[in-house]
């Protein structure tokens, strides 16, 4: 049963749905090992987004801030979508990457282990 | 002729349960539709042991001999300006928590205690009931005037109500009252009364009341100890609420468990708001949390659930993982609200470095190796003028609402992510406990109203988040959410004592 009611055939009111982003999707994105930034960030994007754009704008104005982001090594870098790894095409979008509305997208920089270390 | 004056035993009895009646001509299940629905069979309401034996004129004597003594200490706090011998007026912020985030939980109680104090089939545990909800509007009035003298010299207490209904973080106790409250009367009880006024509530009251004992604020201690009488009885119906209901009957005892395992998690997703408030914003340290983790939670409710384990309930499911977690959340919380810090309704500050050797000190497997590095590298950008601010809105839980701040068991340098899909829409949480109780009642929490994504979809004003800030959520900006080193109420604070 998916929620105890009053009366039978109860329904809650998805808060949420897609259609309440005028085309938009709500993205998350999380950078493993770097917990300066204190959760992962949510942002409302285009699913048409192309993933070059997404790299080159949306990440830099997001994760720019941290000492590591400049001297990352893009190529090396491991990308996931709701826990799936993917291969990032830049000219794919979003969507055409598995991505969907309220889905996290989390990248890996293996060696850069953020301030001091630290996982910071 | 000669009236026998009756002694208690026989008033109470008059008084409470001789009011009741049975039900000849009408339905006994339309007079009570709320009773059933959450699967709890109730045999013999008779045998519900009433757990304080007050009348109604007792309760109104005593209390208002209570609030007497309290008043007039409120009256002289204020008429001697005793908000300048706090410690500190870093400290006041923990005024402001308390007052936007715990206060108004006290007026949700009043409203579900009314409310299943009238939907009970039985006489005594509305009786109880009633009486709590009385207690529960007692206190929100009292902590209100308790804190008021307070809104006359510093900012950031001046909208309570408004904000706790608004704000981003407030959604977070705000949220866990109204899960609790639109649940049936048993669970209500079961979440409310056993799991956080029985087995939590020493990690409120405790730290806020000795905290505001260290730190000089006699208003906040006075309310502390008047409510204590009042908290024993709701520590007492909690108890007797759990038992009564495991001895009812056995099929109760699952169900009953589901909530412990359910409530517990919940509680102590909002406590972290407290060990936040312990560990960082208490210019005077009483102890540390994880220190009153281990006396409040596993002592006691060690031995708590030793004492349960006769009618089948076990420790609440994840206990296990907040042993690991209690050396990490208040580090966690106070780096996501120093990040937010234009945000808050309160002021936030970089630990000095006699507290953070007091954190090494309290925290030796984790604070040194995870959470000063963040510390040191936001104060050299603050030294350089480059004070660090998250970049935009954190990702939420959709059960708890707490950004998703929280790290794995075993990697404290990885956010735990845990997700489910329902009815073709994707839900983030926080933890394996937020998950497991969105996927027990889907149906109740993709109503979630969450700060972030209401932003998101306009609801919230805007568009810049100054907008929101000032318009939505009616702070006052620039001194409300200011760094404490450059706030007004520092400023006005180095006047009084004339210190430069």
């Amino acid at each position: 049963m998916a929620v105890k009611p009053l009366h039978e055939g109860y329904i809650g009111e998805v808060k949420d749905r897609v259609e309440n982003y005028g085309g938009n999707y709500i993205v998350h994105i999380g950078w493993d090992h770097h917990m300066l930034y204190a959760a992962p960030q949510a942002l409302v994007l285009s699913p048409d987004l192309p993933f070059a754009e997404f790299l080159h704008k949306v990440m830099p104005e997001s994760f720019g801030a941290h000492p590591d982001f400049a001297t990352i090594d893009w190529p090396s870098v491991q990308w996931k979508v709701d826990g799936t790894a993917f291969e990032p095409v830049p000219e794919k979008t979003l969507k055409e990457l598995g991505v969907g509305h309220k889905s996290v997208i989390r990248f890996d920089t293996p060696g850069a282990m953020g301030i001091g270390n630290a996982g910071v | 002729m000669t009236t026998k004056k009756l002694n208690i035993k026989d008033k109470y009895r008059l008084l409470t349960r001789d009011l009741d009646w049975d039900f000849s001509y009408q339905d006994r299940k339309e007079a009570f539709p709320y009773e059933e629905f959450e699967g709890i069979k109730i045999v013999d309401w008779d045998k519900w042991e009433d757990p304080f034996r007050m009348t109604m004129d007792s309760y109104w004597k005593y209390q208002a001999e209570k609030e007497k003594k309290l008043y007039a200490i409120f009256d002289a706090f204020a008429q001697n300006n005793g908000h300048l011998n706090i410690s500190d007026p870093r400290y006041v912020n923990v005024v402001k928590l308390f007052l936007t985030a715990v206060t108004p939980l006290e007026y949700q109680a009043y409203q579900g205690f009314a409310h299943v104090g009238r939907q009970f089939g039985g006489v005594g545990a509305r009786v109880a009931s009633q009486m709590q909800s009385i207690d529960e509007l007692r206190h929100v009035q009292t902590q209100v005037h308790a804190m008021s003298h307070y809104n006359k010299f510093f900012d950031g207490l001046h909208s309570p109500a408004h904000m706790h209904d608004r704000v981003w973080y407030l959604s977070v106790p705000k949220s866990f009252f109204e899960d609790a409250r639109a649940a049936g009367p048993f669970e209500f009880l079961v979440a409310v009364s056993f799991s956080f006024e029985y087995v939590l509530t020493s990690l409120l009251f405790v730290p806020f009341m000795s905290g505001a004992a260290y730190n000089g604020d006699m208003a906040t201690v006075t309310f502390g100890f008047s409510a204590q009488s009042d908290e024993a009885r709701h520590m007492t119906l909690g108890l007797e609420v759990i038992k009564f209901i495991l001895e009812q009957h056995e099929d109760n005892v699952p169900i009953v468990q589901k909530w412990i395992d359910k409530w517990f998690w919940r509680g102590n997703r909002l406590l972290s708001i407290v060990s936040t408030m312990m560990d960082y914003m208490l210019p005077n340290k009483v102890m540390s949390w994880q220190e009153a983790w281990e006396v409040y939670f596993e002592e006691g409710g060690g031995a708590l659930f030793k004492d349960l384990a006769r009618y089948g309930i076990k420790p609440p499911k994840y206990s296990e993982q907040s042993k690991i977690e209690k050396q990490h959340i208040s580090h966690q919380l106070w780096w996501t609200f120093y990040t937010h810090g234009f945000a808050t309704a309160f002021q936030t500050w970089i630990p000095t470095d006699k507290e953070m050797d007091w954190l090494s000190e309290k925290y030796p497997e984790t604070f040194d190796k995870y959470y000063r590095p963040r510390w040191e590298h936001a104060r050299q950008l603050e030294e350089k003028g480059e004070r660090f601010f998250f970049p935009g809105l954190p990702m939420l839980c959709q059960t708890c609402q707490i950004p998703a701040v929280f790290t794995e068991q075993d990697d404290p340098t990885m956010t735990t992510y845990r997700a489910s899909d329902y009815k073709g829409e994707h839900y983030n949480f926080c933890s394996d406990g937020c998950k497991d109780i969105f996927d027990d009642e889907p149906e109740k929490f993709v109503q979630a109203w969450l700060p972030v994504h209401q932003i998101f979809q306009g609801n919230c004003g805007g568009p810049e988040v100054s907008d929101i800030l000032a318009d939505y959520y009616q702070f006052n900006v620039g001194a409300d959410n200011a760094d404490m080193k450059n706030s007004d109420d520092m400023k006005r604070w180095k006047q009084w004592k004339g210190v430069a």
